[in-house]
């Protein structure tokens, strides 16, 4: 078993726009869930809408990034006034309920053939997918075409470029989510997430800082779903089931729900560790250490893994790494 | 006008999945323009028979090509055949017209009628489409909403045995259990390895497979939730650990049973004397077999003293634990009780519907509808939500594409939401 080669692929994993992504997605659930008490279990549609909203304007209408971007941002909007309507005045677990249930049907959606223009060509592309829309993008690059080798991964520069996107979003809005916290407004969101009841006697209306809340963080997870689909340039509906959801909860409370800091960390960790289980596993299935398991078979062993983190880190570490033991001990 | 707000909800929900349908309809290509014999001098064909039940030739039924900027169709002639040409190499969409098809003929599977084909790697693509006497296309709309109803009846009863389980623990333990659905993919599972594989009889190994899952389920609340209700951990975060669990508990019945579908090995044939109705033995006496268990879960709440101290840990459990009630012992026999009738659900399931491992998992958003439609924690409204989930579920085929009437049980649970969050039986002060 090559010990060294598993350490550079978990690193190569951690430098990637797609744990950027993730991350991105689990600062805005660290928003709904950490910052304001939400139980989002549709975080991957906000990612799906997001991406599909860009490739759509990119594709269909030629649009320029910055337009391409916002119209991604405007459909995980509507995407959270839809939700949110119906559901933020309830308790907390209809929330959850309606967003696994949305998560599922934008999905179905998506891999529908159903919903086409005019002319016939599905505006998703059905269970295809859409690819090939990264062009305005990739146009901006300042780097120089050519091979780099990080660590015993080699990148090129187009890749770089979306790793170096990835990780700046990354850090803005986690600043902006920083800076946010500590302002009255998030005083408010987590007064929300201790007692609701008491943040309506002192005459906030916390049915609309709940709104704010899921349209801030839904639109993080749109941001981080944009990101996501970039290296590939494709996006296909099947990445956005709940596996993805439920690595962006695993992600959160690893790193601690109730902090800015939570979610980066917990990403960095979680993907170098799962690169990490990864290569071993496989090592060990090559040695025949494992009995009859089978390469494909060690994906879903790693998932395993990933539910038993999340059931554990609940039960025995509910702040995560960081995060203050008292703030997460709170029940919508 | 705080009212106001969820009816302008209703209307913008409205307004989107009106705009996505007109889109749709939209689509269906209107042109019965006169269509030109293939011009031969094109490099690039696209041919095929167009046979009936693979036997006898249609004439006169219109194909069409679309793509790459193309958009020409073509009359098949007295031998069924067809071609159509086209300049470029490109991957072009061929469709049967099936308004020119003879009445009472279809494509089956209704899928098939426009096909992708890739002209990028060959100059000669043939199609086949399969054609056949489909029910589609003779039958009236009446006798298809018959149809539609009664199976959406069987498949609202299978949704109400596994459901009632939900509406159970909710009851008694304000906990939504989000690993509720991976019991049906067990139960179904264990049937097709018990009579598939080992080789039993269907009603050994259905018996075999229910009596597993019941023990899972007990298995599951002593090896899990008693303890972290001891603990006293929030609901919240037990619902995470749910779905925790669940990622645990799919997995591992992918790796046990293998990702592909299993057919339980029920006869298909339908049965003569329903008349529109297409239905089998098999799906009839599960019907029955449904309604007889759920008529004794109605029974065991209301007569027995087991069932009325169920009932009234779920009304106030400190309240029952006052006057006697072994409150853990009765959510002990809710566990076992939702794992027996979810097992019931799931081998029911597998021989109507065929499973896989995920099967219990698709249909937790059906399940979760049909809890919320009744009431959260009332179980006698849940089998009642479960039937109309199942009946909307099923009757939506008919106006909205097959692979989206799932998303039909998603509108009825936001409607639901929005006019009656406490549910058709349930009670205002549950809303919390």
């Amino acid at each position: 078993m090559d010990l060294l080669a598993a350490l550079q692929s978990s690193f190569g994993e951690l430098i990637t726009a797609g744990t950027a992504a993730f991350v991105l997605c689990a600062i805005g659930l660290a928003i709904h869930f950490g910052f304001t008490g939400l139980l989002n279990f549709g975080q991957a549609a906000f990612a799906a809408v997001g991406a599909y909203g860009y490739a759509i304007a990119s594709l269909d209408w030629q649009a320029p990034l910055v337009i391409a971007v916002l119209f991604g941002l405007f459909c995980a909007v509507v995407f959270a006034v839809l939700l949110g309507i119906p559901t933020l005045r309830l308790r907390a677990d209809y929330l959850a309920i309606v967003t696994i249930a949305a998560a599922q049907v934008v999905k179905f959606v998506a891999t529908s053939s159903a919903i086409t223009y005019p002319d016939g060509t599905v505006i998703t592309g059905g269970a295809e997918g859409l690819s090939e829309f990264g062009g305005t993008f990739y146009s901006l690059n300042p780097i120089p075409a050519g091979d780099y080798r990080i660590f015993g991964n080699s990148l090129t520069q187009d890749q770089i470029w979306v790793d170096i996107v990835g990780w700046v979003l990354v850090v803005i809005c986690a600043l902006f989510t920083y800076f946010l916290t500590r302002s009255p407004w998030g005083r408010a969101l987590k007064g929300i997430r201790e007692d609701e009841d008491a943040v309506r006697s002192l005459g906030k209306n916390v049915y609309v800082y709940k709104m704010q809340a899921l349209i801030l963080g839904g639109c993080m997870a749109a941001l981080g779903g944009m990101v996501f689909v970039m290296n590939s340039q494709t996006v296909q509906p099947t990445v956005w089931g709940t596996n993805f959801t439920f690595t962006i909860w695993t992600v959160l409370l690893l790193g601690g729900a109730t902090t800015v800091l939570g979610p980066i960390v917990g990403g960095i960790v979680f993907f170098a560790l799962f690169a990490f289980i990864q290569k071993v596993l496989e090592g060990m299935v090559a040695l025949h250490w494992l009995g009859t398991l089978s390469i494909p078979q060690v994906g879903q062993i790693r998932l395993i893994l990933v539910g038993l983190a999340l059931m554990l880190l609940v039960i025995f570490r509910p702040q995560g790494l960081f995060g203050n033991k008292k703030e997460t001990l709170f029940n919508g | 006008m705080t009212r106001l707000r969820p009816l302008m909800g209703l209307l913008m929900l409205i307004g989107t999945l009106t705009a996505s349908l007109l889109g749709g309809l939209s689509a269906s290509p209107a042109q019965a323009a006169a269509c030109k014999p293939a011009d031969p001098t094109l490099p690039y064909i696209v041919e095929g028979t167009l046979l009936n039940n693979g036997e006898t030739p249609l004439k006169g039924v219109q194909v069409n090509l679309t793509g790459n900027g193309v958009d020409t169709c073509v009359l098949s002639d007295e031998n069924g055949y067809f071609m159509l040409t086209v300049a470029n190499p490109a991957k072009y969409t061929v469709s049967i017209e099936k308004s020119t098809l003879p009445s009472g003929v279809g494509v089956d599977p209704a899928d098939q009628a426009s096909q992708v084909v890739d002209l990028t790697a060959t100059s000669d693509q043939g199609v086949i489409f399969p054609l056949g006497v489909v029910a589609d296309t003779s039958v009236s709309f009446g006798a298809q909403l018959a149809d539609r109803l009664f199976n959406g009846l069987n498949m609202g009863l299978l949704l109400a045995l596994a459901s009632i389980g939900i509406s159970l623990i909710f009851g008694t333990t304000g906990f939504s259990n989000f690993a509720h659905g991976d019991m049906v993919s067990l139960g179904a599972m264990l049937t097709w390895m018990l009579t598939q594989v080992v080789g039993l009889p269907i009603l050994a190994a259905g018996a075999i497979a229910i009596v597993a899952v019941g023990a899972s389920a007990w298995l599951q609340d002593a090896a899990i939730w008693r303890p972290l209700r001891k603990r006293r951990l929030g609901l919240n975060q037990m619902m995470i650990v749910s779905i925790g669990f669940s990622i645990v508990f799919r997995y591992l019945i992918l790796i046990f049973f293998g990702g592909d579908t299993k057919d339980l090995g029920s006869s298909t044939d339908p049965v003569s004397w329903m008349g529109p109705i297409t239905t089998t033995n098999t799906s009839l006496i599960g019907m029955g077999i449904s309604a007889v268990a759920l008529a004794g879960v109605a029974l065991f709440l209301t007569r027995t003293r087991v069932g009325k101290a169920t009932r009234a840990v779920s009304d106030n459990a400190a309240l029952a634990a006052s006057t006697g009630i072994d409150v853990e012992r009765i959510i002990r026999i809710v566990w076992v009780l939702a794992g027996l009738l979810t097992g019931l659900a799931g081998v029911l399931w597998g021989l109507r519907y065929q499973a896989n491992w995920s099967t219990g998992f698709d249909i937790l958003l059906l399940l979760f509808a049909s809890t919320t439609l009744g009431g959260l924690g009332t179980s006698l409204g849940t089998a009642v939500g479960a039937i109309i989930i199942g009946l909307v579920v099923e009757t939506s085929a008919l106006v909205i594409p097959t692979d989206l009437t799932y998303a039909s049980a998603l509108f009825i649970l936001i409607l639901v939401l929005l006019v009656r969050p406490q549910g058709i039986l349930g009670k205002k002060q549950r809303l919390g």
